[in-house]
């Protein structure tokens, strides 16, 4: 394909047929996101669970990762923080997301002749941003005051516990969460990858899986659609 | 401490077994599980014979290798206000009114050993604390990370972190001259008979003597022996004047337990989570080999309408 069938949108590259899915800052924004967690995931696991204590071997040692999980841990709520602004006020559940969870059932048994034609962000990708949000809340209060037990512990020691406990709580929301999610980007969903890879996917692919987001961005927002289109 | 007289009986962060092996019987009735013969170890503190002359404190000092640090004067003569990482061992003096009368209370305050430590359980690190088989239970340095979980699971705030290093530290009950069949430091250096060192069954039967002598001899009719059992009983235990007030001694908790929300953690929270992510990880291979993945291309135009 040569070089003048390309048209550069939003830091992403779009050829014959194809529509912006994601920006080049969110896409940067989503693998900073995705690297910090999967961090903090592993070296958490280590520290949760005696069979899973390994990992910490394999990262550096005990001492470095506890040393190294605070201060990604706040890397990551940063980043969340970036995130809120940028997608918060499109993760909005509105009316068509419910009757698009009413058609649940058929989505994930892929009848999806069956299934409410849904925005930029389907009902589950809301859920999911919601869960990781406020369950990042939780984290960063609750791993603050686990990064400096002996500053809070005089007045606070019999709240120790219950802020451990949270925290845990807190980050297995997170797990289950983030299992679905990959299993839906990375295995399920054909084509998802690529989006949030590079930013594009093919038209037929946003009309399928994002009908009301393809009907807005072609009557709004031209420039997310590679011109050839037109 | 590889020493054949200290078998370890659990530790801290670890999957698995733990070295040793075999069971038997022991005198006491209790099963063990180790290579060696080995009896529960058990300090006595004998809280009415103590005269607060701190010999304890020095020689805890002077075995273990720390210097004297900094006191603080608050009005009593207590050396400072509570244990450090390198303070182990403090008598805690205290003065209460009872019936009109002015007690002046003198507890020495350590590590307790418990039977069953919240300090182990709380524990992430491999190796960190481990339980010896004689009831001791000690902090591995090497392997401790510096989280203080411990700190969160320990009823009696022994534990005590080290910013600089960023490890924790407390009383080893001096594990490593028992290990060589030397009582601890502190039992060494006592002038009145107020500490004693033995096994935990000689202990208690040497407490209990003393608090029926107490009762018959003297005004405390209240005396007792202090061997809390939320914990399993500890390997430190007191003959108190009064076994119902042991808070009147310096904080000394009367049913100390490992905090609950530490249990829920350990216990439930751990295994729940651990089995949902399993099923959680077995569910989405299931559903991936039922379904597979959406396709591509196929309907683009009926895509996304309801029926």
């Amino acid at each position: 394909m040569s070089d003048d069938n390309v048209v550069v949108s939003h830091g992403t590259d779009l050829r014959k047929g194809e529509i912006v899915r994601y920006t080049l800052k969110e896409r940067m924004c989503h693998w900073l996101s995705a690297v910090s967690y999967v961090y903090l995931l592993l070296t958490g696991l280590a520290l949760f669970t005696p069979y899973l204590y390994w990992i910490a071997y394999v990262l550096g040692g005990g001492p470095t990762v506890r040393f190294w999980h605070p201060w990604v841990g706040l890397v990551f709520f940063v980043i969340q923080m970036w995130m809120h602004s940028m997608w918060s006020s499109q993760m909005k559940v509105t009316d068509q997301d419910l009757d698009w969870s009413k058609t649940l059932k058929a989505y994930v048994t892929n009848r999806d002749e069956q299934v409410a034609p849904a925005g930029h962000f389907n009902h589950g990708q809301k859920q999911f941003y919601w869960i990781m949000y406020y369950s990042t809340l939780v984290l960063i209060v609750t791993g603050v005051l686990m990064w400096f037990p002996e500053l809070v512990s005089l007045k606070a020691h019999g709240l120790m516990p219950v802020v451990i406990f949270l925290h845990c709580t807190a980050a297995l929301f997170t797990i289950g969460a983030f299992l679905i999610h990959v299993y839906m980007g990375v295995v399920f969903v054909s084509g998802g990858l690529q989006g949030i890879l590079w930013g594009h996917v093919p038209i037929s692919w946003a009309k399928a899986h994002h009908r009301l987001w393809y009907e807005k961005v072609k009557s709004e927002d031209r420039s997310r659609i590679s011109s050839s289109e037109f | 401490m590889s020493n054949g007289q200290l078998e370890i009986k659990a530790i801290s962060g670890h999957r698995g077994g733990t070295p040793g092996g075999g069971e038997y019987d022991q005198p006491n009735g209790k099963k063990h599980t180790g290579a060696t013969r080995d009896y529960d170890v058990c300090k006595l503190v004998d809280v009415t014979t103590c005269i607060g002359c701190k010999a304890c404190e020095v020689a805890c000092l002077e075995w273990n290798g720390y210097e004297f640090r900094e006191t603080t004067f608050n009005d009593t003569y207590q050396t400072m206000p509570d244990t450090a990482w390198n303070f182990w061992n403090l008598i805690k003096f205290n003065e209460v009114e009872k019936d009109g009368e002015m007690q002046w209370l003198m507890r020495k305050d350590q590590c307790m050993h418990c039977e069953e430590p919240g300090c182990l359980m709380a524990c992430p690190a491999d190796g960190a604390i481990v339980q010896y088989t004689n009831g001791i239970v000690d902090f591995n340095q090497a392997n401790c990370i510096g989280c203080q979980y411990c700190v969160t699971g320990c009823p009696f705030n022994i534990p005590k972190f080290n910013a600089e290093t960023k490890k924790v530290y407390k009383c080893t009950l001096c594990s490593d001259r028992v290990g060589a069949g030397l009582e601890p430091a502190c039992i060494k250096s006592c002038p009145t008979g107020c500490l004693h060192f033995g096994s935990k069954e000689d202990m208690l039967d040497l407490a209990n003597s003393r608090v029926t002598q107490i009762k018959r001899e003297t005004a405390h009719k209240n005396a007792g022996v202090y061997d809390p059992p939320g914990i399993g009983g500890t390997h430190v235990i007191y003959v108190l004047h009064d076994k119902d007030k042991p808070e009147q001694y310096g904080g000394l908790p009367k049913d100390p337990t490992i905090p609950f929300f530490v249990k829920m953690w350990k216990g439930p929270l751990k295994w729940l989570g651990g089995i949902g992510m399993v099923l959680g990880v077995a569910a989405l291979f299931g559903h991936h080999v039922r379904y597979g993945p959406k396709s591509l291309h196929d309907g683009d135009e009926g895509r996304g309408k309801a029926q």
